[in-house]
């Protein structure tokens, strides 16, 4: 389209507005009767092909998160629980918004492993959840899975998270959706357990 | 001389010049690993390979000399073609722990690495494995594995400082750079052998995992370490204060002036810099109550200081206040401070070097014996040497009470005199005032503190023991309260009644040059980043306690 276009002037039909307001009505009445219907036609037990729209009643009910949907960082670990983690400082740098603060420190008595992170802060407040720090990672260290999306507190300090909370933080998968053989979506809004 | 064309630029050049060293007068950079202008060439890392136009082969550009009418390419295919495979060859046993690299940011490999490399490895067999992490001196940490097998560190030991501790041992890929059995890279110089390592085999123990690279910002400045003055670069942390339990300066490095310091610096100049971010920086002005002490204000704080100089003065005569510059404060201070003492109040007693009852001692390289930057400076500006007015002589003459208030700016008296002899002589003052950085056993006694910044935290010159002036600039913010000793002593000629017409220490700088003959026509940009060296006939110079005295009390 051209932008011109948009400043086309109105023909006299289109100046008493009428055909614009007939056909908002037209669009606000089928999706109240389409609605009414298809749910009255479930709350009678029918089986209808068509839904209603649906409103998940969030928070009692949960809706299934994508795989590629950033969440709440944790950190990985090794076999032994150490973390992954070298302080490489990779994430720290490329962090637009300057939330992950890494002090390094040597690890002693291993001869493999010589850098390990002395403490590892996100500052959650500032974070924008771009993902770029798993991006960076060399070390496959801090991932963005733990389908974690509700996190408030009554202050800054509490968006904090050290290194030993993102340890412990585990991949949700039961909160992510499933997928069919053909690649549609299987999974319901659900209640979360919660534990 | 011999006319050599690079990359079609032309130049002329001393018979011997290498065609390396012509590119670096041409400007044109030419790849090196092993080749390093201190040291001598050894034609080992093969990445300087350049194109000679009728040389059927390729050669390093180290190790060739240039010849009149030799045409070098240094970027054909061929060159290039050439690198990339010097550099697979390189990279075949090479550990690309870079991650955990100290050297990451600023090493060599890397850096021809994006700009030539950029191919996958093409080798099918295991690396092979060497020693990792391995501390062979208190500064240095060697990673064999990392270790490109360039020898400047070995050459380095071998020329420059001649205590030969490292070598290469083994054959083929088995090589791997060690000190020899039983010796350890102790020698004062071997901070160098970090700077020079074009890779991560050398690092630095003291910088080691402190932050990375890429977080440091670098100003000029010069090593306050010795009278040498050598020239430095201060790499800081402004941004990512939490790094390194928030000291701000990381680590010095040496900066390249050829009558100077070239390319290096002495490890005691390079890892004394502890100071500038330690517990015992002095950070309020403070006044001693009995055991109790006060913050003041700087207000307050001159006020009482000069109420307490002008006091005694008036009450006991110009001859009853010493004061004890330093030898480690800036040309603009010591010229402030002797405005000030001598000639605006008068004080008959001005001291400024303190020798240490241990003295210290020099090497044949850089360090010298005289630990304080500045003592030529002093000595040019007039003040006297220790000799002709000396501590024991104030202190004496404070226990006989003939001096009623002490002035004390830098330093820790503790190192230059018995402490008995201390007490008896504090004991007898009606005041003492101390102005530094850090806390020693003079502040602790002081009735007044006037904490002053460290050199990392404000501009000045030194004057090195060869009569050059040379600027250091500021690199981090002044700690605390913390001054400039040439503002605080601005602060203080204020509170006595005259205002002094300096806003910057350039200013105070231009009023030096001025002022002083041997100083004649200098200015900081004439001073410039690698200094100015004085004339030698400009040393002799009335003592400032032999000028008239003009007392405004």
């Amino acid at each position: 389209m051209n932008v011109h276009d948009k400043h086309k002037p109105l023909t006299w039909w289109e100046k008493t507005y009428l055909p614009g307001v007939l056909a908002g009505l037209w669009l606000t009445t089928r999706h109240f009767v389409r609605n009414m219907f298809a749910h009255t036609l479930r709350a009678l037990g029918m089986d209808v092909k068509w839904l209603g729209s649906v409103t998940i009643q969030y928070p009692e009910f949960i809706r299934p998160l994508f795989p590629r949907l950033r969440t709440h960082h944790r950190l990985t670990k090794r076999d032994d629980g150490s973390p992954r983690c070298v302080a490489c400082m990779m994430c720290e740098t490329v962090c637009p918004a300057k939330c992950i603060y890494i002090i390094a420190e040597e690890k002693p008595d291993a001869p493999d492993i010589e850098k390990i992170p002395k403490s590892f802060d996100i500052d959650l407040g500032l974070c924008i959840f771009c993902g770029y720090c798993v991006e960076a990672c060399p070390e496959d260290a801090i991932r963005m899975d733990t389908g974690i999306l509700e996190i408030s507190s009554y202050g800054r300090k509490g968006m904090m998270r050290d290194m030993q909370t993102m340890l412990a933080l585990e991949p949700k998968s039961k909160r992510y959706v499933e997928f069919d053989d053909e690649g549609d979506v299987v999974s319901e809004p659900f209640v979360e357990d919660l534990d | 001389m011999a006319e050599i064309t690079i990359d079609g630029l032309r130049l002329e050049v001393e018979r011997g010049t290498t065609v390396i060293q012509a590119a670096d007068q041409l400007g044109i950079e030419i790849p090196r690993y092993c080749y390093h202008p201190g040291l001598s060439i050894v034609g080992q890392c093969r990445i300087c390979l350049v194109e000679i136009e009728r040389m059927p082969k390729l050669q390093v550009a180290c190790h060739t000399p240039a010849t009149d009418g030799m045409v070098v390419h240094t970027n054909s295919d061929k060159v290039l073609e050439a690198r990339r495979a010097v550099l697979e060859f390189l990279l075949v046993n090479h550990p690309l722990d870079c991650p955990v690299c100290d050297q990451a940011g600023e090493c060599w490999l890397q850096n021809y690495y994006m700009q030539h490399g950029q191919h996958d490895s093409q080798v099918v067999v295991d690396k092979v494995k060497k020693h990792k992490a391995q501390p062979i001196g208190p500064n240095v940490m060697l990673d064999s594995e990392r270790c490109i097998l360039c020898t400047r560190c070995v050459r380095f030991c071998d020329e420059v400082t001649a205590t030969h501790e490292l070598g290469i041992f083994n054959r083929g890929d088995h090589s791997e750079l060690a000190p020899y059995p039983g010796v350890e890279l102790a020698n004062n110089y071997s901070g160098n052998t970090v700077d020079i390592c074009p890779v991560g085999a050398l690092t630095d123990r003291d910088f080691r995992f402190k932050t990375r690279v890429w977080y440091l910002n670098e100003t000029p400045s010069i090593c306050p370490g010795c009278s040498t003055g050598c020239n430095i670069v201060i790499h800081h942390n402004d941004e990512r204060t939490y790094k390194a339990d928030g000291a701000r300066v990381a680590r010095l490095k040496p900066r390249y002036n050829a009558e100077v310091n070239q390319w290096w610096m002495c490890d005691t100049g390079r890892y004394g810099f502890d100071f500038v971010d330690a517990e015992s920086r002095l950070l309020r002005p403070r006044k001693r109550l009995g055991s109790e002490l006060e913050i003041l204000s700087w207000r307050k704080a001159m006020q009482a200081v000069a109420m307490a100089i002008s006091e005694t003065v008036r009450k006991y005569g110009p001859d009853s206040v010493a004061v004890v510059l330093s030898p480690q404060m800036a040309n603009e201070d010591l010229f402030l401070g002797r405005e000030l003492f001598s000639n605006l109040i008068g004080l008959a007693n001005l001291a400024f070097e303190v020798p240490k009852l241990e003295p210290e001692e020099g090497d044949a390289l850089l360090m010298t014996a005289d630990r304080n930057p500045n003592s030529k400076g002093g000595w040019l500006l007039g003040l006297p040497h220790h000799h002709e007015v000396s501590l024991a002589t104030l202190l004496q003459v404070a226990r006989e009470k003939e001096v009623r208030g002490l002035y004390i700016c830098h330093h820790d008296l503790g190192q230059a005199v018995a402490d008995k002899e201390l007490e008896a002589a504090f004991s007898q003052l009606d005041f003492l005032i101390f102005q530094g950085s850090n806390s020693n056993m003079v502040s602790e006694k002081a009735d007044y503190v006037l904490p002053s910044t460290t050199f990392a935290e404000r501009d000045g010159t030194f004057t090195s023991h060869a009569g050059r002036v040379q600027r250091f600039c500021q690199a981090v913010a002044p700690l605390g309260d913390s001054k400039p000793d040439w503002l605080i002593f601005k602060s203080l000629a204020k509170a006595l009644g005259h205002a002094m017409p300096y806003f910057e220490a350039e200013d105070v700088f231009a009023a030096l040059a001025d002022e002083e003959a041997a100083f004649a026509g200098l200015d900081y940009g004439s001073i410039g980043e690698s200094g100015a060296q004085l004339s030698p006939g400009a040393e002799t110079k009335t003592p400032a306690k032999t000028k008239e005295r003009e007392s405004f009390f």
